[in-house]
């Protein structure tokens, strides 16, 4: 089974039937494990319970950005290669991605009004979170702008690699700027700063959302070939009585 | 189904369905509100009471952007001559596309307030008082963009053409607006005021607008 | 029912298209306007529908509905075919139905006699560009008006396209319809000529 095998979307549609079950029963339980381990978590000293916000707003980033990874590897895949299946992978990573931003927007909101005293401030992290959503619907609307999807994809595609440019800023704005959001904690040179008894559950519910994303994109690329498909024989019922 | 209840509908329908939809100018909206704080710099008490003034003037360009097309659409497909000899008068057809263009896309932009309001750390009582200015505003402003929108069919320009003679037409509404959501925020008594020719300006509008948009249109159709 | 035009100028863009044209039509007789390319045939039928001024002249409409204008008691069919892409078939055909105003018949029926019913709910955007026509010509059955402006009506129809497009303008004059339809070919019907074009 080779990429030139999942490139013909029959196969694919065939092998992605196969796998999503296995994919979402592994998503549910990972899920479950995780946040039973986030319950259990210890209390911070300094902010009680409210730290476990972190649990669940720490994966929603690191995905956001993992997302728009994936989309631009999809993008070179439509503009270098001409993969068959790469813009129909970026279209449907778009709306997921957005929500993975939009639930770490709100997490960090809801967690920042205990911690900082507003739900928003204007520092560097938050600030280029907020434009990749906005990139995110921006992205999602160029593709409802145009009706033939393999027209909107190669406009997607140049929007997404150069969209990409955020995510290094974004990884580190904490660093280059005097921000309210903490510093890397996890992710450093040195190595994580979390104590194990946060680190695992952080692990386990980030391995955890990165399935429900695999999941939740392998749902929807068949959804959007099926379209595709609706589409191509909508057009050949329109013309099968000639004008 | 009525004449212009169908018109009504039938534009919606569309706006609803091209593009990114409605949801095209909420995403300009927040835009242009995030891109505030850029200029004006991250401090939250400036921006505080810098926010009604910002969340207007973000609603205002949104709303002058996407009024470009109302009538160059149906003018280049040929739908204007046929709307023109339909059995209703010109003047009600406008004042439908006109209400149908701010369902589809002016009151996205008022649901879209409180969200922005926290973006700007507007408390509740002020983000509510903006809302509400806007709900009372933005018919005017819709109103009002459809002449330019009408100019730009006769005129066969569009664009910044349309959104400089429109803007003069948008500033006593932008005024008191704005004058409304600060009032409020200090106290019911000088709300009323400006609320009242806020009001006023819009119901001023619904009778100005289609009658200057369909005499515009009839000379456009050439 | 008779439409006549006296003394007929039209300008346009500073140009002057025809001057000093005169016409008469009558019910159960199609007028067919032919001439070259720029020799004023959409001018002139827009002037008819009202959408244009003439410079002079007037056009006189006798026997029609007194409280209606010219242009509320006839279809018009332009280069453009009115066509919303976004919308499906049947939401075009509705929405003009609505609109109008005036006698209206079933769009079901109207889409089954010019042969579009089989894409009734797809969208506007798949169909080609004699479909386009048809889906006109359908909103022609639709709305009854005494009056049909037509230009170049056969443009992008196809054989059978014209042979329906013939028996619906039959149909149309044996109820005592009048049409004037600018054209380059003939329309497959008999027909008096105006030729435009090298006028005095």
């Amino acid at each position: 089974m080779t990429l030139t095998d999942l490139a013909n979307p029959t196969k694919f549609l065939a092998l992605s039937a196969r796998i999503l079950p296995w994919l979402a029963a592994a998503t549910a339980v990972l899920l479950a494990i995780g946040l039973y381990q986030s319950a259990t978590a210890p209390d911070d000293y300094q902010q009680g319970a409210t730290v476990k916000i972190m649990f669940i707003h720490v994966p929603n980033a690191w995905l956001s950005m993992f997302v728009w990874g994936v989309m631009s590897v999809a993008a070179l895949g439509t503009l270098v290669w001409r993969h068959p299946l790469a813009d129909v992978a970026a279209k449907s990573a778009a709306p997921i991605g957005a929500a993975f931003t939009f639930l770490a927007l709100v997490t960090g909101s809801l967690w920042g009004r205990p911690m900082w005293g507003t739900y928003w401030e204007w520092d560097a992290r938050l600030t280029s979170v907020l434009i990749l959503f906005l990139m995110y619907l921006g992205l999602m609307a160029l593709w409802r702008a145009v009706e033939d999807p393999s027209r909107a994809a190669r406009a997607a595609a140049v929007l997404t690699l150069v969209g990409a440019i955020n995510l290094p800023i974004i990884k580190f704005s904490v660093d280059w700027w005097n921000t309210l959001h903490q510093p890397a904690s996890v992710f450093r040179i040195g190595g994580p700063t979390l104590d194990r008894a946060f680190l695992v559950p952080l692990f386990v519910m980030a391995i955890a959302f990165t399935l429900l994303f695999l999941t939740l994109h392998l749902a929807a690329m068949r959804n959007e070939i099926l379209r595709r498909r609706v589409r191509s024989l909508q057009m050949m019922q329109a013309n099968s009585r000639a004008a | 189904m009525t004449a212009l209840g169908a018109l009504i509908q039938r534009d919606i329908r569309i706006a609803l369905r091209v593009g990114g939809g409605a949801l095209i100018g909420v995403l300009f909206f927040l835009s242009v509100v995030a891109l505030m704080p850029f200029a004006v710099g991250p401090d939250l008490k400036l921006l505080a009471r810098l926010g009604p003034a910002i969340l207007w003037l973000g609603a205002l360009l949104a709303s002058l952007l996407t009024l470009d097309r109302l009538f160059m659409a149906d003018h280049e497909d040929g739908s204007l001559d046929l709307i023109v000899m339909s059995r209703n008068s010109l003047e009600l057809a406008c004042g439908a596309k006109a209400l149908a263009h701010w369902i589809a896309a002016g009151l996205p932009l008022i649901v879209a307030t409180p969200v922005l309001g926290l973006l700007l750390n507007l408390d509740t009582p002020s983000t509510a008082a903006v809302a509400l200015t806007l709900l009372a505003g933005t018919p005017a402003l819709t109103f009002t963009g459809m002449i330019g929108a009408a100019l730009a069919v006769t005129l066969h320009r569009g664009g910044l053409l349309l959104a400089v003679l429109v803007l003069p037409l948008s500033i006593p509404v932008l005024i008191f607006g704005v004058a409304a959501s600060k009032a409020a925020i200090t106290g019911p008594q000088t709300f009323g005021a400006p609320f009242a020719i806020l009001c006023a300006l819009s119901l001023f509008s619904f009778v100005v607008g289609p009658f200057a948009a369909a005499a515009s249109l009839r000379q456009g159709l050439d | 029912m008779r439409l006549s035009g006296r003394g007929l100028k039209c300008v346009r863009g500073g140009r002057e298209v025809f001057a000093g044209l005169s016409f008469e039509a009558a019910a159960g007789g199609v007028l067919a306007v032919t001439g070259a390319n720029g020799s004023g045939k959409t001018s002139l039928l827009r002037l008819i529908a009202g959408l244009l001024i003439p410079a002079e002249g007037e056009v006189a409409l006798e026997g029609g509905e007194a409280e209606l204008t010219l242009a509320e008691q006839a279809h018009y069919l332009g280069h453009r075919d009115a066509l919303k892409p976004a919308l499906s078939v049947m939401e075009n055909l509705s929405f003009w139905q609505d609109f109008l105003g005036g006698e209206a018949f079933d769009a079901g029926d109207s889409l089954e006699a010019v042969g579009l019913d089989h894409a009734a709910q797809l969208p506007a955007a798949y169909l080609s560009a004699g479909q386009r026509r048809r889906l006109s010509l359908a909103r022609l059955l639709t709305v009854r008006r005494p009056i049909w402006l037509l230009d170049e009506p056969t443009a992008a129809l196809d054989a059978a396209g014209q042979a329906l497009f013939a028996s619906l303008m039959r149909g149309h004059l044996a109820r005592g319809g009048l049409i004037v339809a600018a054209t380059h070919g003939p329309l497959g019907i008999e027909a008096r000529e105006l030729k435009m074009g090298g006028m005095s």
